[in-house]
């Protein structure tokens, strides 16, 4: 909804909400339902209020719990039934300096300021402790904001005993705890006012009044913030940027104007402004967001653009390069056909609002941000936070280079007769094992990001992927395919739950169908997904195989798999069918239920890759 | 400005922040004629009525005010 995208009318929103709601309520019906506890140092009605539209907007349908009024730490400490029932997915913790109550006083001893920052710190880690070992679920934390006003003048950074130099270590102290525990997020409440400019910010009328933590008008902004936090932690990020050259990545045409007539580089102001907007774009590239072009151009002049002395970016930074006449829309939905992702997880940066506009209308999903004049391009796309980081794995630093290899796999195989013989000449290793701790937050992530090859799209935070892993009722295999192009990482994962003795019976009892011979458990897949970046490689079979092998290891001879149909997923609704599995049932809704008897001798089905 | 004028800026913007087509206000109305005006919703209805005349209230006017005309007085004086 345009009315939601950054950047967008703080005032309208706040007025509107009402209408805003019930429009996002007709517009779509497959929400991600998502249970999110608000626990308040201050009010939160409106930030809920606002932060509920954001999430809609992004798919997400939040049901909330709202502490009572700056209950946060009470809530938490005395296990609060309604609380402990409510079942959050995710806890957000909006506190700030207002909740801060041991600040030093001016006369404090170095000793006295350690000891108030002890007792401060203390204060919130002893809840977080307790939410790690309660909750099992994301935790949201605001750091600490600047006071608007300042006792010790400039001095209030500098000595111990200054408000400032107490929130910078107050903070310090909260980055430290996040960089050590995952799943645990600082939501930058002192970047946010900060930004929003910390005097409109903290006009005190809105403490007095009503006991809000910031203005009025500045919640939008806040709240979409936390959204886009709240969006990345649930698998909703945004993926590549598919970005225009003429006048959106230089200054200028390059095909009427000529290369060396460009505005890029340090030569004049506006090639400045094109060269931080280059950099800031290899920057994204860095982090893990997959570059492209999409450009009304000939394919020479682009490249040769982008070979510019003075340039920053290379057409090697960029996965595809889509340099024709044809219409950007439709190559924008080839741009997502090649890269095996949906629309939906695409940017599309253009200085020409025709064009925006038309990619708008074509292609419903791909966020499409009036990126305004040059000079502003890196603050709107910066802050509307597509590619929001929870965290870094060494796959998104590599994402970039593993996408290439992809695509120069496919040229390989243009060039093989036979399918297998271009499998095994990939010289693919896989890695399949259970569930390993460096490789949890993987895991999590691809529960959350993978849609199409997911046959029950259950999604799972990284302490329930623990706490499979710890559970010896479950079988769990990550897999990891290498070939002689590069490391794919982590790319598939199956969880399977051991039938229940009690299950068993009632399996039994259900007559013929569910026939599964007294005594020995079946397996039920609850999970199976794979990354489409390895659609086709005979992966599948390895895990298959892994999974059988588990099974026999704990005299397991029946394995039931069930598919789930979803907007995205019908890629996989006959899978289990080319496993060698029967339907045992399918409802009218398209799912289904599978069963597979291990066979004996089992003859493995993977023939391609060495495992 | 005149104070029709201020009341029918005033009934688009009470429309606008609770959603109903058939809101009316006059001189007399309070929270309680209006379903879902609250303590809260109030803060948001004052934001609203804020930027639609360019003005501020300050505290002692908010706590103070008790019906729209009141609220219709402290625009005029300051517009």
């Amino acid at each position: 909804m345009k009315e939601l995208e950054y950047p967008f009318d703080s005032e309208l929103i706040l007025k509107r909400s009402k209408k805003l709601r019930r429009q996002l309520l007709e517009g779509r019906t497959d929400f991600l339902t998502k249970k999110i506890a608000v626990l308040g140092g201050s009010t939160t009605h409106d930030i809920i209020r606002v932060l509920e539209l954001f999430l809609l907007n992004q798919g997400i349908r939040p049901q909330f719990y709202e502490s009572e009024y700056a209950q946060y730490w009470q809530d938490v400490m005395f296990d609060n039934p309604e609380l402990v029932a409510f079942a959050p997915d995710l806890i957000y913790i909006h506190t700030s300096n207002r909740n801060v109550t041991a600040y030093p006083a001016v006369t404090d001893s170095e000793q006295q300021v350690e000891a108030a920052l002890e007792e401060q710190y203390g204060h919130f880690h002893v809840m977080w402790e307790k939410i790690a070992g309660k909750y099992h679920c994301p935790v949201i934390q605001n750091n600490f904001e600047y006071p608007f006003y300042r006792v010790l003048g400039n001095q209030e950074a500098v000595f111990l005993q200054g408000r400032i130099s107490f929130l910078n270590r107050l903070n310090d102290r909260f980055y430290q705890y996040a960089r050590a525990h995952s799943g645990f997020y600082i939501h930058d409440i002192n970047y946010a006012a900060a930004s929003y400019g910390l005097d409109k910010w903290a006009d005190p009328f809105y403490w007095h009044m009503y006991k809000y933590a910031m203005c009025m008008p500045a919640i939008p902004e806040f709240a979409y913030n936390l959204s886009n936090m709240i969006k990345a932690v649930f698998g909703k990020n945004k993926k590549a940027l598919v970005l225009d050259l003429d006048n959106t990545l230089w200054g200028g045409i390059v095909g009427d104007d000529g290369v060396e007539n460009l505005e890029i580089g340090q030569e004049t102001s506006m090639g400045q402004v094109y060269a931080e907007f280059q950099n800031y774009v290899k920057a994204q590239k860095e982090i893990g967001v997959m570059l492209n072009i999409n450009s009304k151009n000939e394919y020479d002049n682009a490249v040769a653009g982008l070979e510019h002395p003075d340039g920053i970016l290379r057409p090697d930074d960029f996965i595809l390069i889509k340099a024709n006449w044809e219409l950007k829309s439709r190559n924008i939905q080839e741009i997502a056909a090649e890269l095996n992702i949906l629309p939906d997880s695409l940017v599309f940066v253009d200085d020409n609002p025709a064009e925006r506009e038309i990619v708008e209308a074509q292609v419903p999903g791909t966020a499409v941000p009036a990126i305004g004049t040059p000079e502003q391009y890196i603050r709107i796309l910066d802050h509307a936070g597509f590619f929001e980081v929870t965290s870094l794995s060494e796959d998104d630093r590599k994402r970039n280079d593993m996408y290439k290899a992809n695509l120069a796999r496919q040229k390989q195989q243009l060039s093989f007769g036979d399918y297998t013989e271009y499998l095994l000449s990939l010289e693919m290793k896989g890695t399949i094992r259970p569930f390993e701790p460096i490789y949890m937050a993987r895991i999590a992530q691809l529960t959350n990001k993978s849609n199409q090859f997911n046959l029950t799209t259950k999604r799972c935070t990284q302490g329930d992927i623990e706490q499979f892993a710890a559970d010896d009722r479950y079988i769990t295999r990550y897999g990891k395919l290498e070939d002689k192009f590069g490391d794919n990482g982590v790319v598939s994962v199956v969880i399977g739950r051991k039938e229940s003795a009690e299950e068993c019976g009632n399996a039994a009892a259900e007559g013929p169908v569910a026939e599964v011979s007294a005594g020995t458990p079946a397996l039920h897949i609850d999970l199976w997904l794979m990354s489409c970046r390895v659609l086709k490689r005979d992966m599948e079979y390895a895990m298959m195989d892994s999974v059988v092998a588990a099974c026999e290891q704990c005299g397991i001879r029946t394995i039931f798999g069930y598919y789930y149909p979803t907007a995205k997923n019908a890629m996989v609704r006959e899978f289990y069918g080319g496993l060698g599995f029967t339907k045992v049932w399918e409802d009218v809704d398209g799912s289904s239920k599978w069963r597979f008897d291990i066979p004996e001798p089992y003859e493995k089905k993977n023939r391609v890759i060495a495992v | 400005m005149s104070r029709e004028e201020v009341f029918n800026k005033l009934n688009e913007v009470f429309r606008d922040v609770f959603d109903d087509e058939e809101i009316n206000v006059t001189d007399a109305t309070t929270a309680d004629d209006i379903e879902d005006w609250d303590s809260l919703e109030h803060i948001n209805l004052l934001a609203a009525v804020e930027q639609e005349f360019g003005m501020k209230f300050n505290m002692g006017q908010v706590v103070s005010m008790k019906n729209v005309g009141e609220m219709a007085d402290i625009i005029i004086s300051q517009i």
